[in-house]
């Protein structure tokens, strides 16, 4: 296998865009990606969307998105798993490279989620739960983590409070970021007094419904030294798992058996260990997520997400900041995109282009992207070459 | 011998007061709750249905009876608020209830008469030995135009009578009928509310018929009605029954088990066969029970049950009508029931 | 239209229908060709409970689409007896007052139609464990 570079980053502002189309994001935000890049070289695409069937009534992404880039006759590959569709993404465009398949290979994610009613974009999101055993029952996303967090709160006293300050850490970071949906501050008052969604999270527990679109440049790190303009940043290592679809049979809800293994996976290949890593993006699509997550993948111990989150070891200053792009929380959370959004985040802090919310000098970046209630996850070990 | 071996109910947790309808309305409660002898009735939740009552009331009824579902051959649901105007409850129960798929299946309509059709027709089918054992069931979720007088009675049930000829609770001992072309109370296709004749549902209609099968029946066997421990007669409202036993002769003990009304309502359908369960929660073996239903269109069927040894061993197997009408009940506001009946217009 | 998918799955949502393995007696809700345990291939269908705890729960107030008239409603996962664990609605109780470790017995009820004229699909859901 070949080592791969990413060489371009292109991403849109998120937010409601209600002039601009599915194809119109894909295509801009790879447009912006080619010209990071400094090439419009991709001998392949992959895309990663998560519903445009239900969202947008069009499927077929992997003829409409080439077509309206300009590149009609290049090998492409959509690819779905829910919310980690975007990492995927990155993942199939890193086999492209590391397998000699495609010299260049170009991962876009994209979700257009506002040509629809909230019911039906709510509808949309349950498919990646179990359709016939989760979502027939009239659960929806919010009301599966809203459990996760219910059942955490009670084994390890987690607080509303400690729920809330992750809310409060991110959209800190994401007033920092101008592509963010929603780039304000929020107070723990506003979290804790904004309208209940599914007991106990509320509102602004909750990402947003987002069009959004992203897309990286994957090249050889042998191709990459061709291009001077920015720092290289390597991918060491790549790591994907699954679990059950469904949250009922899982041994230990709170403990994400995808993410684990993913991540376990991820810096096995790059050789590190989580202590080595400098920040990550992770996937908090809901503030109980991000505590889940940090937790699972070993950045504290079980139980500790919540004090950890309070003593401000996940902030920007902190520790081990966690979504110094705003998260998914603030950032805004196009299903399909996040996980390429995710890469673009870590690239762009490691090549220390991410303005005023840039960490001290990142060297090691960790994304965790994952789908449905943690039925899957796709990871990405980054390094920045000195 | 045969008659029943298994009898399960299910009652909705939610109710209405009359005074919270008749506030709306700008009625007299006192004088509707004084003139129907009527309290308040249960209201179905959003997702339940006459199917659903009939299953939960049909697996109750099994309890009771403890055989194999597969030994059912014939399943009745009597309702004039089947979910489908043309696809079958009985065969939604059937399939619930693990009878699938030898079973004969009907659905009855025949106004608050439906539910004894199909007890009559169980026993007929036991009786001639086509079928080991047969399920009957009463159920209604039924809806009285708002305002109309109906509203404050119109409520929801089920009752579920499995019959067979072996480990009888209540032996069946006669049955009859009355029935005349009397339209007195219907639904026309496509309409969402029934309309009826006022006054004349009274006197041509609930006392000649129900009347004329007590007669008919007690003329058939001999007895007279101080021969019955227990009377159940279907009961629109508090006042009907009451008024038609004391004229017939009989005494309020005998039918102190069986009217339910005053604070369950007008189940239609599942009304006298409720009844006839909340009277074998309490019977002692060896009793004699008059039932006595009543259909507008017009008919009644009666029958002649008497209990035995084995209905106080299987009684305990579900929870008794009373347990299901007095706990555990949430009072609804005119504006959630109207919601749950869902009578507010709404884009579809 | 969803009429097939419904039948098929007629007698899990009516009956609670799982499958026991033969080999490690795994029960599986719904049924499986591979037993999740022991990757053994052959069950025998049985019927659940319905009667169980509840382990975690929540109270759905904004609705996906169809469900709207439901709401507030609650969701949980239950433990029944038997070991299984199962998502279900629970109905006819106050969703403010589950608390988790409540007994909850099955009831048949209505989950949802297709409009108003389409098919009505049932299911079991949940209730407290009351004796009613």
């Amino acid at each position: 296998m070949r080592d791969v570079a990413i060489i371009g980053i292109g991403i849109i502002k998120f937010g409601e865009l209600w002039e601009k189309s599915l194809r119109d994001m894909a295509v801009e935000a790879a447009l912006n990606c080619l010209t990071d890049a400094g090439t419009d070289r991709a001998d392949s695409v992959t895309i990663g969307c998560m519903s445009s069937g239900v969202f947008n009534g069009q499927e077929h992404l992997a003829s409409l998105i080439p077509d309206y880039l300009g590149k009609n006759n290049i090998p492409a590959t959509r690819v779905e798993s829910a919310c980690a569709s975007g990492g995927l993404a990155v993942r199939n465009a890193y086999m492209e490279v590391a397998s000699g398949l495609s010299d260049y290979s170009l991962a876009i994610g994209v979700e257009k989620m506002t040509d629809v009613s909230t019911g039906m974009a709510t509808y949309a999101l349950a498919t990646a739960c179990d359709r016939d055993y989760e979502a027939f029952h009239g659960i929806t996303f919010p009301g599966l983590y809203a459990m996760l967090a219910r059942a955490h709160m009670e084994r390890y006293d987690t607080t509303r409070e400690q729920l809330a300050q992750v809310a409060v850490k991110n959209h800190s970071n994401g007033a920092l970021n101008p592509f963010a949906q929603y780039p304000f501050p929020v107070t723990q008052e506003a979290v804790l007094s904004s309208t209940m969604i599914a007991d106990p999270l509320r509102l602004l527990d909750c990402s947003p419904i987002t069009d959004g679109a992203a897309a990286v440049l994957l090249t050889t790190v042998e191709e990459a030294k061709k291009f001077k303009s920015s720092p290289m940043v390597i991918i060491r290592g790549v790591g994907s798992a699954t679990d059950t679809l469904a949250l009922s049979q899982r041994k230990d809800m709170l403990e994400l058996g995808a993410v684990k293994k993913a991540v376990h996976r991820a810096l096995k290949m790059a050789g590190k260990k989580i202590q080595d890593i400098d920040f990550a993006e992770v996937h908090d699509c809901f503030t109980i997520s991000e505590i889940l997550v940090m937790e699972t993948i070993g950045i504290v111990k079980p139980g500790q997400g919540g004090p950890a989150t309070i003593d401000g070891l996940t902030a920007l200053d902190g520790k081990f900041p966690l979504n110094p792009s705003g998260g998914l929380k603030s950032k805004g959370h196009p299903v399909g995109a996040s996980g390429v959004a995710q890469v673009y985040e870590a690239v762009s802090q490691l090549r220390g282009e991410s303005g005023k919310r840039q960490l001290n000098n990142p060297k090691l970046a960790l994304t965790q992207n994952m789908g449905g209630s943690g039925g899957s996850c796709v990871c990405h070990v980054l390094e920045v070459k000195d | 011998m045969i008659g029943i071996i298994g009898y399960g109910t299910q009652i909705p947790r939610y109710r209405i007061k009359v005074e919270e309808i008749a506030k709306v309305w700008g009625a007299d409660a006192s004088a509707i709750k004084r003139g129907l002898n009527l309290n308040e009735k249960s209201v179905p939740a959003p997702d339940e249905d006459c199917a659903t009552l009939s299953v939960n009331a049909a697996l109750n009824a099994l309890k009771r009876a403890s055989i194999d579902p597969k030994k059912i051959g014939a399943v009745y649901v009597g309702s004039e608020s089947h979910p489908y105007a043309v696809k079958p409850t009985g065969t939604i129960v059937s399939e619930a209830l693990g009878i699938c798929p030898r079973v004969h299946t009907a659905d009855l309509e025949f106004a608050c008469k439906a539910g004894t059709e199909g007890m009559f027709i169980a026993l007929q089918l036991v009786k001639s030995g086509a079928v080991t054992c047969a399920l009957a069931i009463g159920a209604d979720t039924s809806q009285g135009a708002p305002g109309d007088a109906l509203e404050y009675s119109a409520s929801a049930g089920a009752a579920a009578f499995i019959m067979g000829a072996e480990n009888l609770i209540a032996e069946l001992v006669e049955t009859d009928c009355y029935m005349t072309d009397t339209p007195d109370f219907w639904r026309r296709e496509n309409a969402h509310y029934p309309e009826h004749g006022g006054r004349f549902t009274g006197e041509p209609a609930y006392m000649k018929h129900v009347t004329g099968a007590v007669l008919a029946i007690l003329e058939k066997t001999g007895t007279k009605p101080e021969d019955f421990d227990y009377l159940i007669f279907h009961q629109p409202n508090g006042k009907f029954p009451v008024q038609v036993a004391k004229k017939l002769g009989f005494k309020e003990p005998q039918y102190r088990y069986g009217l339910l009304t005053p604070t369950l309502g007008n189940t239609y359908s599942g009304s006298s066969p409720m009844g006839l369960a909340a009277t074998l929660d309490e019977a002692k073996p060896d009793q004699t029970i008059l039932l006595v239903s009543y259909g507008s269109g017009a008919g009644s069927d009666a029958f002649i049950f008497r209990t035995t040894e084995r209905l106080l061993k299987v009684r305990k197997h579900a929870p008794k009508v009373r347990k299901q009408l007095d706990e555990h009940r949430y009072y609804l506001e005119y504006g959630a029931y109207a919601k749950f009946r869902r009578k507010i217009l709404k884009p579809e | 239209m969803n009429v097939p998918k419904h039948w098929r799955a007629i007698p899990e949502r009516y009956r609670m229908e799982a499958g026991k393995c033969r080999k490690c007696g795994e029960i599986s809700f719904p049924s499986r060709l591979i037993c999740p345990a022991c990757n053994h291939n052959e069950f025998d269908l049985v019927n659940l409970s319905g009667k169980g705890k509840l382990l975690t729960h929540t109270i759905i107030r904004t609705a996906p689409e169809g469900f709207g008239d439901f709401a507030p409603y609650a969701v949980g996962i239950v433990e029944l007896e038997e070991g299984v664990r199962i998502m279900g609605q629970i109905t006819d109780c106050d969703p403010e007052k589950l608390k988790t470790g409540d007994k909850l017995t099955s009831k048949f009820r209505r989950m949802n139609e297709e409009g108003k004229t389409g098919m009505i699909m049932y299911s079991y859901k949940f209730v407290p464990d009351i004796g009613i």
